[in-house]
């Protein structure tokens, strides 16, 4: 789950980090009386979007006074940005951020990540600030330094201050730096963060290290224990089908195509999308039932993947393991005898209860095209869609 | 021989009384598998299916001798019954669970680091040795025994895999099922190795999916140490990238983990990977054909 900038910002205040004065506001009138409490000569508007690449498509503005913040303020907000991350169709800016503007010497990159290799936490740092993390490690691999962390003990000050020495933090702040990475860390752990960027990291011309921006990422599967972090989510970010799908526990992706899927495990998922398109078809989403569901479940799976205007056929693929065939089944017929079902419908089922599950289906007396194997329904299917 | 578990593993379940921890206990005794004892806490004195129920995954073992255990219990508590099997000193822990904090398992994967017990999961469908003992929740009737060892991170996926095998007269040695999470206990390269060694496997097929560096880092191994055949198949090669396909570890993150690297990498070390999900079992069949394995294979 991620949040906003000015979320991450607040979070990482309660942990001693230093980030600049600011507050969000909704509107060009809150965006001025913001600015007011600041009274600073230099402020920051901005737009608040769940994407990276923010200062490039134009979202972030320097405002000298009241005016300019209320002009860049009505300007921002309802505009829709387009950046790397937000792909063509962007994303509209409904909140927005104002913070006191600093006096920037030197910017620098921070993070924290669960890295796969190691199974740790590791911090990483540069001091190529500012700049896409990805480029650096692609063109100037010897400018990234990484600490690997010791669930254990966490962070260590040594490990801290000497990231801080490679990445050239002026020696005299070392020891903020260092009180600046310990937060974090803490943060990171107390949170179940999977990813926390600090991108920029800065030093200023008063001697002050500080954090310019936050991106946090949470671990979804923490989120059962952490009910401040589930109240920060933003549903105005999110695609509204896949909203829908997380009440019901399914993993729902949207996709571009016109065969709505319907699968259980992840792997497999994914695979049927691959299969569909190795025939020339064209999936419409990425759907995990998952192991426990309950025909209920399934019936909300199908009402999803309906809901998309899209669709013109469906394939249900189903190799049950933990997952029952007959449960699916279940809610298939359920799902299409109350919606009513106007689209073809494959259905492939193999695995645990999968005589009782072709048997549900063939006493149904709905239109299904059975198929036998995940070939033959993806060929099926594509055919029928046309 | 097969690798990992036999007719002789003696299996605990712990979160036996769960209801689908009970559903899966049927089918693995029905299967065969030797489940010798339960935990669930404050149920000890019970018996389920047949199975007596302790407190404690050390008073199960001291009672009953069990070697391996697989984990059913609800997320929250799953990391905890690893440290608890780990402590006991078994010899694997199979962890069915999904849904694992990240962080819950850095902790876990440190705690492991020079203990004996070894760790399948989290996230996984389980072990299979086909015809002797079926751990996990996998469905038992699509396996045949044979010689071909199966390793992948995603459940369905390894089911779709073996059944094709299996329909075309292709039996296994082993099925092992490594999960989809970020951070799990054994990798690609455990699984290949514990193959490599084993005389009755011949062949291996290696299932990967999007994200991370596991199969590449299995290419390496295969391309160095093994001299049995691999063949292989990366799911998600029509995912886009920063999207979460299911799977924790499932994603394409800063240009890395794309099925386009990975394929390539599994190329390059000479692993011939199926163009389909479909086409798994008669892509190793075309592969051991050409290395003159297909008879010692093929199931009689």
């Amino acid at each position: 789950m991620n949040i906003h900038e000015y979320q991450g910002k607040e979070i990482l205040r309660q942990y001693g980090v230093a980030v600049p004065k600011g507050r969000v506001a909704f509107s060009p009138e809150e965006a001025v009386n913001v600015a007011k409490e600041l009274s600073s000569d230099v402020m920051v508007v901005k737009a608040q979007i769940h994407a990276g690449g923010r200062g490039k498509a134009g979202g972030v503005k320097i405002a000298r006074n009241l005016e300019e913040v209320r002009a860049y303020a009505k300007e921002l907000l309802g505009k829709v940005l387009v950046t790397h991350q937000t792909g063509p169709q962007g994303k509209e800016v409904k909140r927005l951020y104002v913070e006191e503007g600093s006096d920037i010497k030197k910017e620098y990159y921070l993070s924290l990540v669960v890295d796969r290799q190691t199974s740790r936490v590791t911090l990483m740092g540069s001091e190529e600030g500012g700049m896409n993390i990805e480029e650096v490690a692609e063109e100037t691999p010897e400018k990234i330094f990484t600490e690997v962390i010791d669930p254990v003990v966490g962070l260590t000050g040594f490990q801290a201050r000497r990231l801080a020495f490679n990445i050239n933090i002026p020696k005299h702040l070392v020891n903020k730096a260092v009180k600046l990475m310990l937060g974090i860390y803490e943060a990171f752990i107390d949170k179940d963060a999977s990813i926390l960027e600090i991108n920029p990291l800065a030093v200023t011309g008063d001697d002050e290290v500080i954090a310019l921006d936050a991106k946090f990422n949470f671990d979804s599967n923490a989120l059962y224990r952490h009910k401040d972090i589930v109240e920060l989510r933003d549903y105005d970010e999110e695609d509204e089908k896949e909203i829908e799908a997380s009440k019901y526990d399914l993993s729902y992706i949207a996709l571009d195509g016109n065969i709505g899927c319907m699968v259980n495990g992840a792997g497999l998922a994914m695979a049927t999308m691959d299969t569909i398109s190795y025939y020339g078809g064209s999936p419409a989403n990425f759907l995990d039932v998952g192991g426990g569901a309950s025909a209920e479940k399934v019936k909300e799976a199908f009402k999803i993947i309906l809901s998309d205007q899209q669709v013109k056929g469906i394939f249900v693929n189903i190799f049950g393991g933990i997952m029952k065939c007959d449960v699916i089944a279940e809610g298939v017929v359920k799902a299409a005898s109350e919606l009513g079902l106007e689209v073809p419908l494959v259905v492939r089922l193999e695995g645990t209860n999968v005589t009782k599950g072709k048997e549900i289906l063939n006493e149904s007396g709905l239109n299904i095209t059975a198929a036998s194997s995940l070939a033959d329904g993806a060929e099926k299917i594509v055919k029928l869609v046309g | 021989m097969a690798i990992f578990i036999d007719k002789d593993t003696k299996v605990l379940v712990q979160g036996i009384t769960g209801s689908t921890a009970l559903f899966h206990t049927k089918q693995m005794l029905e299967y065969g598998t030797k489940i010798v004892a339960g935990v669930t806490p404050g149920k000890a004195g019970t018996v389920v299916e047949g199975v007596p129920v302790f407190n404690t995954v050390s008073d199960a073992v001291a009672e009953t001798g069990a070697n391996v255990s697989v984990i059913y219990v609800p997320a929250p508590f799953a990391a905890d019954a690893i440290l608890e099997a780990v402590d006991a000193e078994l010899d694997m822990v199979i962890c069915i669970t999904e849904h694992i904090p990240v962080i819950d398992m850095v902790k876990v994967k440190r705690y492991m680091e020079g203990k004996k017990t070894r760790l399948i999961g989290p996230n996984c469908p389980g072990v299979i040795t086909a015809d002797e003992c079926k751990i996990g929740i996998m469905p038992g009737y699509i396996h045949t025994k044979g010689h071909v060892g199966v390793v992948s991170r995603s459940g369905t996926l390894t089911y779709e895999a073996v059944h094709q095998l299996t329909e075309a007269g292709i039996g296994q040695t082993t099925a092992v099922g490594i999960g989809g999470d970020p951070v799990n206990g054994t990798n690609f390269v455990d699984v290949l190795k514990a193959f490599e060694e084993d005389p009755e496997t011949y062949g291996v097929v290696m299932i990967g999916e999007i994200g991370g560096t596991a199969e590449e880092e299995a290419a390496e191994f295969v391309k160095n140490h093994m001299t049995k055949p691999v063949v292989g198949f990366i799911g998600g090669q029509t995912a886009p990238p920063g999207k979460r396909m299911g799977h924790a570890g499932a994603i394409i993150s800063g240009g890395k983990g794309t099925a386009a690297d990975k394929i390539k990498a599994l190329n390059e070390a000479g692993i011939e990977v199926a163009p389909t999900p479909a086409a798994i079992g008669e892509t190793f069949i075309k592969v051991i054909k050409e290395k003159g394995l297909y008879e010692k294979c093929k199931t009689h």
